[in-house]
């Protein structure tokens, strides 16, 4: 189909899951950590900005390699989730997505919190003074006027997921129908005489990909601003 | 049950930095107008009426109801407090529609069904055929007409004005003024009025509270103070 072989819409729709699931996984936690750096005040906060950002730019191996000791089969918390719920990490799918998640995570942080600053806290106030307890004004005006940051978010967060390699091929290998995504398949066509063509035609691929992501990003979000017209 | 009751008891002390609050006042039924120059305290008194600013002494007792009484230890979260804040630039809700932000109150509120009829407040204000719009599409005017709108909804039992009108030109000010002494006795809900205008203390006001510097230098009928 489309002139690809088997293995490498295997790599496409594989790239295509991990970077779906681990945009999915990581938006609550992206939204509650965006909120806590945003608007409370607690010890140790710099800390945890600095954290949750380390992925941004630490090499992405050593992402991978601290999710290996964390999660692999003999990491703590690897060895947790295996023995309470029999779910593991390693070498499969799933720890691609934890990979991809975690190193889009910082890129998502960043523009949902950017957002959260730009709101007028005075409407949430007006909110409290009309009878909104905390959580349905975080409900009905925070989060709706934060929605083009978590819409850009969530797309940077998953372009980043697609392109992932590093921290993956760390963490998870490089195992064609379960953890070989788009990069990781350049990469072994790449290191075979005759790979050149395919390592082409995923490249594109992942160009398309990227570019139909961010314009899909661009319209929603002028499509948000049209509805909400914050910024007036 | 007001008529014997002041409609509010506010005391407070607060200190914020250099500035120090620290005032008493009682209001009756109709507006009372909080008065005088900027840095007088007078947004700091709405904010813990409010409560969104806890004082570091004090007592806020509005109908009989107390929201603040820091010896007693209680503290009503501002949702609680059913008082109905406009603010200076209004602060409509931009993502909601004029009808939904007048609505947005009266849900929260809707067990006690005190609030006037919707229809009423509608007409009352004028703001009728603007329902369907946006609150980036209103003019200044428009906006604080709304924004008095969705405070009335919410069944507030004391009405809050921070300087509403001091974003408007002379004729939207006249026409807002109008509505205002409307809504004060049509709907006979006590209001606490703040202003650094005499001309808004004189046509408005049925009781001052002059401040100046964090103290109430006077209180009395505005004719009285005014000339002072």
């Amino acid at each position: 189909m489309l002139g690809f072989s088997p293995d490498e819409w295997t790599a496409i729709f594989l790239s295509l899951r991990v970077a779906t699931v681990a945009t999915l996984v990581a938006l609550p936690f992206a939204i509650l950590a965006a909120y806590a750096l945003a608007r409370w005040r607690f010890p140790g906060k710099i800390l945890l900005d600095g954290a949750l950002h380390l992925p941004l730019v630490m090499p992405p191996v050593v992402t991978g390699y601290l999710l290996l000791l964390t999660f692999g089969k003999q990491g703590p918390a690897g060895k947790l989730l295996n023995d309470l719920f029999g779910f593991s990490f390693s070498f499969r799918w799933t720890g691609a997505a934890l990979a991809c998640g975690v190193m889009g995570f910082p890129l998502m942080l960043r523009a949902i919190r950017l957002s959260f600053d730009m709101i007028d806290r005075r409407l949430e106030a007006a909110a409290g003074t009309l009878g909104a307890s905390p959580g349905w004004r975080f409900l009905l005006v925070t989060l709706p006027l934060a929605l083009p940051g978590i819409v850009v978010g969530a797309i940077l967060c998953f372009a980043k997921a697609l392109g992932e390699f590093g921290a993956t091929i760390t963490f998870v290998s490089n195992i064609p129908g379960e953890t070989q995504t788009i990069p990781s398949a350049i990469y072994s066509y790449i290191q075979v005489p005759g790979g050149d063509a395919q390592a082409l035609r995923l490249t594109c691929v992942s160009i398309v990909i990227a570019m139909a992501a961010l314009i899909v990003s661009e319209i929603l979000n002028r499509r948000i601003h049209r509805k909400i017209a914050v910024f007036e | 049950m007001t008529s014997m009751l002041p409609s509010i008891t506010f005391r407070a002390r607060q200190r914020r930095g250099d500035f120090v609050l620290d005032v008493a006042f009682e209001g009756g039924p109709g507006l009372t107008a909080l008065f005088g120059p900027s840095g007088a305290g007078k947004t700091a008194i709405l904010n813990i009426i409010a409560g969104t600013q806890r004082p570091d002494a004090g007592l806020v007792v509005v109908c009989g109801r107390i929201l603040t009484d820091t010896d007693a230890g209680i503290y009503l979260p501002p949702h609680k407090r059913r008082v109905g804040l406009v603010f200076q630039d209004a602060q409509l809700f931009p993502h909601l529609t004029v009808e939904q932000n007048i609505k947005f109150g009266r849900w929260f509120t809707r067990a006690d069904n005190t609030a006037p009829p919707l229809d009423l407040v509608t007409s009352v204000l004028g703001i009728g055929h603007l329902l369907k719009r946006r609150p980036a599409t209103l003019s200044g005017g428009e906006k604080q007409r709304v924004a008095l709108a969705r405070a009335l909804l919410s069944a507030p039992r004391i009405l809050l004005m921070d300087e509403p009108l001091s974003g408007l030109d002379d004729a939207r000010r006249i026409e807002i003024m109008g509505l205002i002494e409307r809504v004060r006795d049509e709907f006979k809900i006590p209001i606490i009025y703040v202003t650094h205008t005499r001309d808004e203390v004189r046509r408005l006001a049925t009781r001052v509270v002059r401040l100046n510097a964090g103290r109430v230098e006077a209180i009395g009928k505005a004719g009285d103070l005014l000339v002072s």
